[in-house]
Formats: structure tokens, sequence, C-alpha cells
């Protein structure tokens, strides 16, 4: 049966695992992290005792092998997974993914088997926290510039360089950092974060993604061993693949961000009375609840399209684009929206909507800004690169 | 160790529920179903005395339709098997109904200990596990809060909640006890978990599988009715100072509360 919060019935489409994954982390997030996340948020934290039990629930790269101690859940049960820890905090969502995409999936894809079975079971259980460094100050949309430098000595390599906004980066046990040899070709490195010459200052002042640690990754002379380079991560396409992943997931969270913040907005609407009838009985609310209503309806049947093509190995990078660019912009208008719904109290963090609505500023601009993506269609419609 | 645990499976307890049309029940057409919270502390504590004794935890239950849904849950939590009773009436039965079906699903497996919960929130008869534990003349513990199984796993001293106190007693096995909250912290299920209930089965039973006659009920339902709808709510206004005294003067002089 359809609600409004799930229009055209997407649910039908999904299978009971997915179903039962999907509760499983609402009732989690609804538990463990709703209570506490407008003070993380205000005082600039992240939940670190959770992560174990997030390791336990099994967020952490769900849709890997179980033979590295993932649950082996399809993809769409993934996004659906990304969808509730988002409705609880786009920071959360981060976490995860970070964990998850961007640090799992490229040591199980670009990794060999010593690695994965290395480090991809205490990364499942939360046992070993990941980040992944690829952005730098000089170069966030055109990582191909990249400055950060590998020269190989022998059975090992010397690392130099910054990185920048690098989510988990001061918490983090292992960071996945990306660096050019001397012949400009790209590799990818499990670094360990004790290793001498490795630090990793947390970037304290933002406004966005507060319950989310975000640090800056400095690397002087820090050696790692030729057995800590990932042996098929072969150039920047690596990389890009990696963020596939992550952004496919960002698809689906948006999602969760707009579902909170339009409930939220609805359930005001009709509880708030101004000149003696409920808000909701405006046609001006009404109708910016019919957009956003029908907004969250589009995004939801892309996302469980994407899922669908992901799961039979069908989806291309240009539709996980095209999800990524078109739900989080629609998450981002949805919380304007409601903020504006909510009046005053749309401001305050007594409400989740003014959080969602700053994290999704960091979520429009991580894994690819919208307009990068704007150039993605771009070239997939005319042939032609307009990035340079 | 064998443990038997029943299940009953209820609306969400923030469903929004209405009388069906002719008054004598209730439309449960639009509502989502849950494990009965009494039930679950049930399976943890099956499932710890699992983990402890080693042994097989089997989850049972009557329902309708959707009773698969609940049971699934509980595989997923790590339960190992699961068992329902889907007849015409079931759901509908009494709870002595009720009672009869899980004695005779009960003699099928001889366990050492059948847990329930000690309420079903849906309709509070508290009748079941009592009358359970009566059909298959075995003791029984109802409103557990504490719970410590011998290590030969043959009797558990248990901790009662009854009026204004607690209750020790001793039960020897095969033993009924009916679990109350606070015995144990329910367990999430993990998405693990819920892959690995996927392989699990599911037996459907009927009622002549098992030997039964038809599920009825000996109880005839006159009316439901929905509580009173509450009043308006009135916002006193003023300062601190005076929106204390404003309000001592409702509630002592025109609600006489105090
Ligand atoms: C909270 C947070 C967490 C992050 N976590 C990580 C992480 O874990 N790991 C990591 O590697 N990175 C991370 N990032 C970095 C993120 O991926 C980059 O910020 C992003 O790629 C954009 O880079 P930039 O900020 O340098 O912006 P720039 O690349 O400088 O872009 C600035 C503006 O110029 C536009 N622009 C750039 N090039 C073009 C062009 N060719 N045509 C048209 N417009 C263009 C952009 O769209 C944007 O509007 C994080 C960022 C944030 C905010």
């Amino acid at each position: 049966m359809s609600s409004i919060y799930d229009y055209f019935n997407t649910e039908t489409f999904f299978t009971e695992e997915e179903r039962m994954a999907r509760d499983a982390v609402r009732d989690f997030v609804g538990a463990k992290i709703l209570p506490n996340i407008e003070a993380h948020f205000e005082n600039r934290t992240f939940p670190h005792e959770l992560t174990p039990e997030l390791g336990a629930l099994g967020v952490f790269g769900s849709n890997l092998p179980e033979k590295y101690g993932c649950a082996a859940m399809s993809n769409t049960a993934y996004g659906l997974i990304m969808q509730e820890l988002e409705r609880g905090d786009s920071g959360l969502r981060s976490f995860v993914s970070v964990q998850g995409a961007l640090v799992m999936y490229p040591i199980f894809a670009y990794g060999n088997e010593d690695q994965r079975q290395r480090w991809l079971p205490g990364l499942a259980q939360g046992s070993l926290v990941g980040a992944f460094g690829l952005t730098e100050p000089d170069f966030g949309s055109n990582p191909a510039g990249m400055k950060t430098h590998a020269v190989q000595n022998g059975d090992s390599w010397t690392l130099n360089g910054a990185k920048m906004w690098i989510t988990n980066g001061s918490v983090a046990d292992i960071a996945l950092v990306w660096a050019k040899d001397d012949e400009g070709k790209i590799h990818g490195f499990i670094v360990d974060t004790k290793s001498p010459g490795f630090s990793a200052p947390e970037m304290k002042r933002k406004m966005s993604l507060r319950a989310s640690v975000t640090s800056e990754l400095v690397l002087q002379d820090v050696v790692v061993p030729e057995t800590d380079r990932l042996p098929e991560a072969k150039g920047l396409k690596a990389a890009l693949g990696c963020l596939t992943q992550a952004r496919y997931g960002i698809a689906w969270g948006a999602v969760g961000a707009a579902l909170a913040c339009f409930e939220t907005a609805v359930e005001y609407s009709k509880t708030r009375i101004q000149f003696d009838r409920p808000i909701g009985g405006f046609q001006l609310v009404q109708a910016k609840l019919a957009e956003m209503h029908t907004e969250i309806a589009k995004a939801q049947l892309l996302a469980l399209r994407l899922g669908q093509l992901k799961d039979r190995g069908e989806v291309t990078f240009g539709q996980v684009s095209m999800a990524k660019r078109n739900n989080v912009a629609m998450a981002l208008d949805v919380a304007r929206s409601a903020r504006e719904i909510l009046g005053a109290n749309g401001i305050s963090t007594e409400y989740p909507i003014m959080r969602h609505m700053t994290n999704l500023e960091s979520v429009k601009t991580y894994e690819g800004t919208h307009d990068i993506h704007t150039l993605i269609l771009g070239q997939e419609i005319t042939g032609i690169p307009a990035f340079t | 160790m064998k443990i038997l645990v029943c299940v009953k499976q209820v609306p969400a307890t923030d469903s929004r529920i209405k009388p069906t049309g002719d008054g004598v029940g209730v439309d449960l057409s639009s509502v989502d179903w849950i494990i009965n919270p009494y039930d679950e502390f049930a399976i943890e504590e099956a499932l710890q005395l699992k983990a402890k004794h080693d042994g097989e935890v089997v989850v049972v239950s009557i329902g309708g339709d959707k009773v698969e849904d609940a049971m699934r849950s509980a595989l997923a939590l790590g339960v190992d098997t699961a068992e329902v009773i889907k007849d015409a009436g079931s759901a509908a039965s009494d709870s002595l109904g009720i009672a009869k079906g899980l004695a005779a699903i009960a003699k099928r497996h001889n366990p050492d200990l059948i847990l329930c919960g000690k309420q079903a929130v849906d309709d509070d008869q508290m009748a079941v596990p009592a009358m359970l534990a009566e059909l298959l003349d075995l003791p029984q513990a109802t409103v557990v809060v504490g719970m410590e199984v011998a290590e030969d796993g043959k009797s558990a001293k248990v901790d009662r909640e009854i009026e204004g106190g607690h209750e020790k007693i001793e039960v020897t096995f095969p033993a009924v006890i009916a679990t109350q909250k606070g015995l144990n912290e329910p367990r999430y299920a993990n998405l693990k978990g819920i892959m690995a209930a996927k392989k699990k089965k599911i037996e459907v039973l009927s009622a002549a599988d098992l030997g039964l006659g038809e599920f009825g009920s000996k109880v005839e339902v006159l009316a439901v009715n929905p509580p009173a709808e509450k009043t308006g709510a009135r916002m006193i206004e003023g300062d601190a100072a005076a929106q204390v005294t404003e309000l001592i003067k409702v509630l002592h002089d025109e609600e006489k509360i105090i």
C-alpha cells in the first residue's frame, strides 16, 4: 500500500531481506543515533562509541562477500541502508560510505587476496576505521593534477604530500592515499596512520557535516611497503571507480535526508495554527508540500531503478552521476522548503531540518560537485568534454 | 537444551487503530505488524541460554496471514527454526484455543524450557502462558524479570515481579516461563542474521496436522470502543509567576485534581 512517504509504492520491488535490512537500520538509527545527534552536531563530535555497534549491525561494506565478514546483501539493500543512515544524519552516512565504498570496496576490488584477508574483516566489524585521501588543497574537482608523490625504493615507497577535506582522517587506523609516481602514474596505498611522518590534524571550522570528522592528511617521508600498495589500482580510473560506489550510496542517502525533512514539515503543517487554522490548509504551504512530495517520489524511483541496474551489473557511471546530482539537489531543495514551512523553528536544532540542510551543502560538493556531474552528463550527451 | 519460544504477532504499538464497521472487531487492514514486545525478552533469553548451554531454539506462533514475517524476524535474530499454525479462525481464536495449539506443538518437541512474553500488547489477556503450563502439566513462573539457569540446565531460579516487591522461586525444567520487561536487553537484528534467516525454514502447519479440531472462540466480543476523544488543550499565558497561579487555580478549582 502506498503512503505519502512512498507514493509510488517502491516497497513492493524490494525483497523481504531488503525490507528487513532497511527496517533494522532504521530501528538502530532511531534508538541509538537520533537521541543524541543534535548534541553531536552542535559539539562537532562523532559518536565513536557506536562504531563497533555499527559493525555488529553489519553496515560496513554490507554488499561485499561473506568470506570477508560482510553481509553479502544486494546493492538495493545497500542503498536502503544508506537511505536510513542519512535519514538520521549525513555525517553518519558519510562515515559508513567512506568505510564501505571508499576503503573496503577498493581493497576488495583492487587489492590482492592477502590484503583482503588482512583488512576487510576488521573494517567490517568496525574494529578498524578507514579514510580515503584523494582531494588536495589545490586539486579538488581535478584530482588528476594531484601533487602527492610516491617514490619507490626497492620493496617500499616513500610518500610526500598533503590531502585535504578527508572524512575520518584523524580517527582512521588506515588511510587509502592516492599518489603519483615519477612517471605520473597514480597508485593507491594502504597507509598505516601510525607510520612515522603521518599526521592528520582535524579541520574544525565546519558549519556542515559537524557530526563527522574531517581532516587534513600530512605525509612527510612516510614509508609504505610495496605489499600495502593496491596492485590492481592502475591510475585515476581506480579512484574514480570507488567514487562511483560511494555516489551510488549517496543517491539513496539523499532520499533519506529529504524524507526526514518532508515528514517533519508535513507533521508541523498539520499542527501549527496561524490565522485560526493549520498552516497546512493554506494553498501556498500545500504548493510547497506538493512540490517536495513529487520530487521525493521521482528521486525514489530513480534510486530504485539505479539499484536494479546495479544488481544486474548494468549500471553506468553516467546513470550514477545523474542520480547523485538529481537526488542531492532535490534533498537540498526539500530541506529549504521544509525550513520555510517551520518558520523560525526551522532554523533550530530542535528540529532536524537545518542540520540536514547544512549537511547537504557538503554532500552537494563532495563525490563530484553538482556542476562536475553536469559536465559528466554533458559529455555523455554530446561526446564533448567541457572540463578544461 | 531445547527451548521453545511462543511468539505472537501484534499490530505495531504506534498503530492508529479503529473499530470495524460492525463495531465488534478492530480494523487491522492498514497496520504494521511486529513481534509482541514482551516476546522479544523471551527470544533474547532463549538466545542467551543457547549461547551458554548449547542446543536449539524453536520459535512458534499461531496467527494470521502475515505471521511468517514475525517468524523471519525471529530467525534473523538467531533463532534456529520456526513453526506456525495458520488455519481458518486461528488468528481470531481465544486464549484457550491458542494455548491448546501451542501445547500440541510443544508435545511434538519435548522442549526443556518454554518461554513466552508475559502478555500480548494487543488484547492484554495475560492468559496463554498459564493455560499452556496447565495443559502440559508443567511448573510455571510468570512476570519474570530475572532468571538463573542451573549449570546442568535442569532448573532455574527466577525473580518474579509482584505487587510492591519481588518473589524468588525455583522451577524445575521443563517449565513455562513468561518474561517481563527488565529481564534482558533484546538484541537488534543484524544484516548477516537477516541474510542467514533467508536460508532457514518456516514450517507451516494446520490444526489437522497437529490432530487438533477447528480453531474457535468461546468468547464472544460484544463491542469494541475507541478511547474517548481528547478535548482541546488550553494554553496558559503570562509570566512564570502568573502561569503558576493560574495553573494551581485550574487544577484546584476547575479540574478538582488537587
Ligand atoms: C565535509 C567534506 C568531506 C569530504 N571528504 C572527502 C574525503 O573523505 N576524501 C576526499 O578525497 N575528499 C573529500 N572531500 C573533498 C571533496 O570531494 C571536494 O571538496 C570536491 O571534490 C570539490 O573540490 P574542491 O572543494 O576543491 O572544489 P573545486 O574543485 O575548487 O571547485 C570549486 C567550484 O568550482 C567548480 N568547478 C571546478 N571545476 C570546474 C569546471 N571544470 N567547470 C565548471 N565548474 C567547475 C565546482 O563545481 C565548484 O562549484 C570532502 C569535502 C567535504 C566538504
